[in-house]
C-alpha cells in the first residue's frame, strides 16, 4: 500500500519531466535496471580504450598522436564519471570493476573487434563513436539525474571523437589507391558491428513497456539504429566510400535507408564472450588492475603517514 | 590491507572569476592534492574552470528529500518577504 502510493508519486515525477535524484524514493526494479545500464555503460569506456590505445605509439604523425591521446584520455574520462554517477545508486566502484573483471557485468560488443591498420581508428572516430552518440544523446533526457548528466557532458566531448575519425577516414579516402583501399577496408570490417552494438532488434528484444515509461530506455534500438544509417550514408557517399550492404537502398516513400539482414549469430556470440577479442580484451584489464594495485596500497599508505605527520 | 579504489571526493569548479564554485562530480583520491589533480584531468580538459575545490564526500551532510516538504514549508506562507506583495500607488516612482 505505502510501495504503490511511492511508485505512483515517482512515475508522476517522471511523467512530469523531473529527474529523479540519488536521494529519493525509487523502486528497486529501476535501481537495480540503472546500476546494470550504467556500469555496462562505464566498462565499456574504459574497455575501449584498448583498441584505440593500440595505435597511439604508431600514429602516422604527431598531430594524430596528440588527437588519439585526448580522445583516449576522454574515454577514461567518460568512465570516470559514469563509475561516479553509479555509485549514486548505492554500489561502489570495487564491486564494479570486480563485476566487470569476472565476467558477470558486460561491456559493448564492439570493442571486442581488432583494430588490425590505421583506417580502424578513423573508422572508429566515425562509425562507433558516430553509433554511440545516437544512444547516448537520447539517454540524456532520461529520468535518472546523475546519468542524464553524464550523458550531457559525454555528448559535448563526443563530437570531436566523430570529427576526427570521419576526418582520418576523408584523407585517407583522398589518398594513394592504397590508402583509399585501406579506408574502404576498415569501413567494411567495421560497418556491421557498428549497426549492431546499437543492440537486437526490436522483436528480439521487446522494450519493457515499464523502461520507457520509467524513462530509464528512450526509443528503441531499432529507432535508434536507423537514425545512425540514415545519417551516415550520405556521409560515406561524400568521401567515395560505400557502405559494404548490397541490399542498403534508399526508400524515396519513408525517407530512410532500408538494410539488409544483420547476422545476430555473430551479435550473440560476441556478447558470450567469443568474439575476435573478448579473452585479449579482459585479459588487459584484469592486469592493469592486478599490476595498479601496489600503486593504490602505497598512494593510501602515503596519505596516512602524511596525515600522522600533520598531527 | 584491503584493494580499495580510495575514498571519494566531491567536486567543485569556479568556471569564471567572480562567479561561485558548482558541484561538477566526485572522484577518488587517496589525499586532498591527489584529488584536485583527478578533478583536473578529469571535469576540466576543456577548460571549464580556473579554480578547484574538493571536499570529503562523507563531510557532507544533506537536507532529506522526505522532509523536503515540511522542512522549506516555513518560507511558503511569508509572501510579504517579496517585493511584489506590496501594492505602490502608480506615479510612487524608484520604489
Ligand atoms: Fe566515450
Ligand atoms: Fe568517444
Amino acid at each position: 500500500m505505502e510501495d504503490e502510493k511511492k511508485i505512483a508519486a515517482f512515475e508522476a515525477k517522471i511523467a512530469a519531466g523531473n529527474k529523479i535524484e540519488p536521494k529519493d524514493w525509487m523502486p528497486e526494479a529501476y535501481r537495480k535496471q540503472l546500476i546494470r545500464m550504467m556500469s555496462q555503460h562505464a566498462h565499456s569506456e574504459i574497455v575501449g580504450m584498448l583498441p584505440e590505445g593500440n595505435w597511439i605509439t604508431r600514429a602516422p604523425n604527431l598531430r594524430r598522436k596528440a588527437i588519439l591521446l585526448a580522445k583516449v584520455q576522454d574515454e577514461a574520462g567518460h568512465g570516470l564519471y559514469l563509475y561516479s554517477a553509479t555509485e549514486t545508486l548505492g554500489i561502489d566502484r570495487t564491486e564494479l570493476l570486480e563485476q566487470l573483471h569476472t565476467g558477470k557485468a558486460k561491456y559493448s560488443s564492439i570493442f571486442n573487434y581488432p583494430t588490425l591498420t590505421w583506417a580502424d581508428i578513423g573508422a572508429i572516430g566515425w562509425l562507433v563513436d558516430g553509433a554511440a552518440i545516437m544512444n547516448q544523446t537520447a539517454l540524456a533526457r532520461g529520468s535518472y539525474g546523475p546519468y542524464s548528466r553524464a550523458m550531457v557532458r559525454i555528448c559535448k566531448e563526443e563530437s570531436f571523437h566523430n570529427r576526427q575519425g570521419y576526418e582520418i577516414m576523408m584523407h585517407l579516402a583522398q589518398g594513394t589507391p592504397e590508402q583509399k583501399a585501406m579506408a574502404q577496408d576498415a569501413l567494411n570490417r567495421w560497418w556491421w558491428p557498428s549497426i549492431m552494438m546499437l543492440g537486437p532488434s526490436d522483436d528480439q528484444s521487446p522494450n519493457s513497456e515499464q523502461l520507457m515509461r520509467w524513462k530509464v530506455k528512450m526509443e528503441s534500438n531499432d529507432a535508434i539504429r536507423q537514425r545512425f544509417i540514415d545519417r551516415t550514408v550520405p556521409q560515406a557517399d561524400f568521401i567515395g566510400l560505400s557502405i559494404p550492404d548490397k541490399d542498403l537502398k534508399f526508400n524515396e516513400a519513408t525517407g530512410h535507408y532500408e538494410h539488409g539482414p544483420i547476422n545476430w549469430e555473430e551479435f550473440f556470440e560476441v556478447i558470450k564472450g567469443n568474439g575476435p577479442c573478448n579473452a585479449k580484451r579482459l585479459k588487459a584489464r584484469t592486469d592493469a588492475d592486478k599490476k595498479g594495485r601496489w600503486v593504490r596500497d602505497a598512494a593510501v599508505a602515503y596519505a596516512e603517514k602524511k596525515k600522522l605527520k600533520a598531527a | 590491507m584491503t584493494d580499495t579504489q580510495w575514498p571519494v571526493w566531491e567536486v567543485f569548479v569556479q568556471a569564471n572569476p567572480g562567479i561561485p564554485h558548482k558541484h561538477v562530480g566526485n572522484v577518488h583520491a587517496a589525499d586532498a592534492e591527489m584529488a584536485i589533480q583527478n578533478a583536473r584531468d578529469v571535469y576540466t580538459r576543456r577548460s571549464e574552470g580556473i579554480s578547484i575545490w574538493v571536499v570529503p564526500a562523507n563531510a557532507i551532510s544533506a537536507s532529506s528529500p522526505e522532509d523536503q516538504g515540511s522542512f522549506f514549508e516555513p518560507s511558503n506562507d511569508k509572501p510579504y518577504r517579496h517585493p511584489t506583495f506590496y501594492k505602490i500607488p502608480e506615479g510612487v516612482k524608484y520604489l
